[in-house]
């Protein structure tokens, strides 16, 4: 596969794209909040609304072969990496045309031709897995990554402390990033974490390479991760990725969110990363009408694809049980 | 035919496949230079370094997770949990990760991930070190179970699970370790799924696993002495699970006793006993019995372990209770 030459200092075209994509996660996510209200989507979920320059920059940031594995907060990561959003879409309305064939959900997108190797709805649990195929890379000696994806409240699980040993333990071509949005739930980080508002420390434990990012800067989580992704490449051994960022919304769709303060809430929207973005580029309000338009209807096509997409057979359920 | 114990062909299985396959390597605690705290895994470093052969860190989640991923990413890998009560530990990892990727991936991903433990009662090493936890496995669809009782059966059943493409846990007995048998010169693989006629018999089926199928054929050779003729068969893959086999042989004696040496309540062979049950209700003369340790702990002192642990004398004591005698 041809590898995409990529700066680590962004341009302006690569930034518009990167808005591109930010704006389609967001309106993508707000979409689907309010078609959850509606009745229309089963089950459960839970949108990254505020956290889009973390997917963004680290997703752009990879080469086609590398891989990632992504959480219960999902969406952002997958749209990010390339992942059709009709696809993504039909998905969360268990559709057999969803990227996971309706066996998944929201919290389990996977599409391996995009590198994603699975959402994962057990906080921690796929850290070891992309531990394992960062080592694989490794023995096999590819030029290929693995991207694990994980929030706060993972850094308290024994896979994270497990899987942090072991990757820098063999050098594992491993990346992880954590998405530090101070939230575990419901549970604000000072409750939940000795180290909250520096998770660096916790590589350091480990000896692992670490670098902190302003999540809400996607230029600059860009070339954190291109940094990263570089390092790991090259087989000198993983590096950990602390982004502080801010979930703008709560854990869940209509989680009312009794635990949080009205001050806190309105930090987070005032870290909001688009706007950030729309003002470093400089946008007229006609610009970024038109960026906005270009998004809201690939989220409109994206639903009415979804909508319209094949139910499964319910004796289909009996299926990909086993290879 | 050559002879090797059960460990010499756990070893010569793991050797052969890593032979034929790059992809193939394997990790777990202590198993390169110590060569596993059974022995199991001794010469494999020497043969292929220390690359495909990794002592790993006292982390089971982790031992199992990265064999997932690196499984995913196209390897075979073999992982090996020092003592099947350790497999607690991972469990997250085996019921929520590995048996489930494929399934919530709509059949996008493969994981041909072989999980060697080993347990088992017999040498008191107390609660912890000696379960046998197959039953809860077995339960998690998206995982098959292997069980071997013979060296023959081991390696041949171990060439299969490295070659499948799901994942394995495969369950090894610390006392059959010792244990002889005849191979076949050039090894064989034995399919998932097929179960073993041990003994032919006429009047009972004695459905046994791992140890107790030993512990059958010492009871069957005492029952013959009484005039009753046991037929056992060795399942040899839980999950698979070849009901056929199973209930042909009982139609034919029209008795059974299923044996495992697990706890007996909720363990394998109340399965079994169902399945019996269900497909063979029409030819049963008596009462299926189930043979299983007692529903305790195992306790640390001798002559407690032995209590609670079945033995031949238990098998053929159930043996008996089907024939009226």
């Amino acid at each position: 596969m041809a590898k995409v030459e990529r700066e680590t200092v962004v341009g302006e075209g690569t930034l518009r794209e990167f808005l591109h994509d930010m704006l389609l996660i967001r309106r993508f996510e707000e979409r689907v909040e309010e078609r959850f209200r509606a009745g229309e989507l089963p089950g459960f979920l839970h949108v990254a609304i505020g956290q889009e320059a973390v997917a963004v920059g680290v997703c752009r940031a990879m080469e086609d072969d590398d891989i990632f594995a992504s959480t219960h907060r999902a969406h952002g990561h997958t749209l990010a990496r390339g992942s059709n959003p009709r696809r993504v879409m039909a998905e969360l309305y268990g559709k057999v045309e969803g990227v996971s064939h309706g066996y998944g959900g929201s919290m389990h997108l996977y599409d391996l031709e995009h590198g994603n190797y699975g959402a994962n709805a057990v906080i921690g649990g796929g850290l070891p897995a992309v531990t394992g195929a960062g080592l694989a890379f490794k023995m096999r000696n590819e030029p290929r990554v693995a991207v694990a994806f994980f929030g706060d409240g993972a850094t308290n699980i024994g896979t994270f402390h497990e899987s942090l040993n072991l990757a820098q333990l063999w050098r594992t071509k491993t990346v992880f990033v954590c998405e530090n949005n101070h939230w575990a739930e419901s549970t604000p980080g000072w409750q939940h974490s000795p180290v909250w508002d520096d998770m660096s420390k916790r590589a350091l434990a480990f000896n692992m390479r670490s670098i902190k990012v302003d999540g809400q800067d996607v230029e600059a989580v860009y070339a954190a991760a291109r940094e990263a992704l570089e390092y790991a490449r090259s087989g000198e051994g993983p590096v950990f990725l602390d982004i502080p960022t801010y979930r703008m919304h709560g854990h869940y769709i209509g989680d009312p969110q009794v635990y949080r303060s009205k001050e806190d809430r309105e930090a987070a929207a005032y870290h909001d990363p688009i706007p950030r973005l729309r003002e470093r580029l400089g946008l007229s309000e006609e610009e970024f009408d038109a960026f906005d338009e270009e998004a809201h209807r690939v989220v409109e096509d994206a639903l009415e694809f979804a909508k319209n997409g094949t139910d499964p057979q319910p004796e289909d359920a009996l299926k990909n049980v086993y290879a | 035919m050559p002879e090797l114990t059960y460990r010499e062909a756990v070893r010569d299985g793991i050797a052969q496949a890593m032979r034929a396959d790059d992809s193939v390597f394997i990790m777990g605690e202590d198993i390169a230079e110590m060569g596993g705290s059974m022995g199991v895994t001794q010469g494999l470093l020497d043969e292929f370094g220390p690359d495909r052969v990794r002592n790993t860190p006292i982390s089971e989640m982790a031992i199992v997770g990265a064999g997932i991923g690196a499984a995913m990413a196209g390897m075979r890998p073999i992982v090996e949990i020092m003592y099947e009560d350790f497999l607690t530990l991972s469990l997250e990892q085996i019921v929520n990760q590995a048996a489930k990727h494929r399934y919530m991936s709509g059949g996008q991903v493969t994981v041909p991930l072989t999980i060697r433990t080993q347990g088992g009662a017999g040498w008191s090493p107390g609660a912890q070190h000696a379960q046998q936890l197959e039953a809860w496995l077995v339960h998690i669809p998206g995982l098959k179970v292997a069980y071997p009782s013979t060296p023959e059966d081991v390696r041949g059943l171990l060439w299969t699970s490295i070659q499948d493409d799901n994942p394995v846990v495969f369950f090894e007995h610390r006392l059959l370790y010792p244990v002889k048998g005849e191979v076949p010169e050039t090894l064989e693989p034995i399919p998932f799924g097929k179960a073993r006629v041990v003994r032919e018999g006429t009047d009972v089926t004695v459905i046994a696993i791992g140890p107790l199928v030993h512990r059958a054929l010492e009871a069957a050779k005492q029952a013959e002495e009484d005039g009753i003729s046991v037929e056992i068969v060795d399942p040899r893959t839980l999950q698979p699970l070849d009901e056929e086999t199973l209930v042909a042989s009982v139609k034919k004696t029209n008795r059974a006793v299923v044996a495992h040496e697990a706890v007996t309540r909720m363990g394998f062979g109340a399965e079994v006993t169902a399945v019996l049950q269900h497909q063979a209700f029409d030819y049963l003369d008596a009462p299926i019995e189930r043979v299983g340790a007692k529903f305790t702990p195992l306790a640390f002192a001798p002559v407690m372990e032995q209590f609670v642990v079945p033995n031949a004398g238990d098998v053929l004591d159930a043996i008996k209770r089907t024939v009226g005698k």
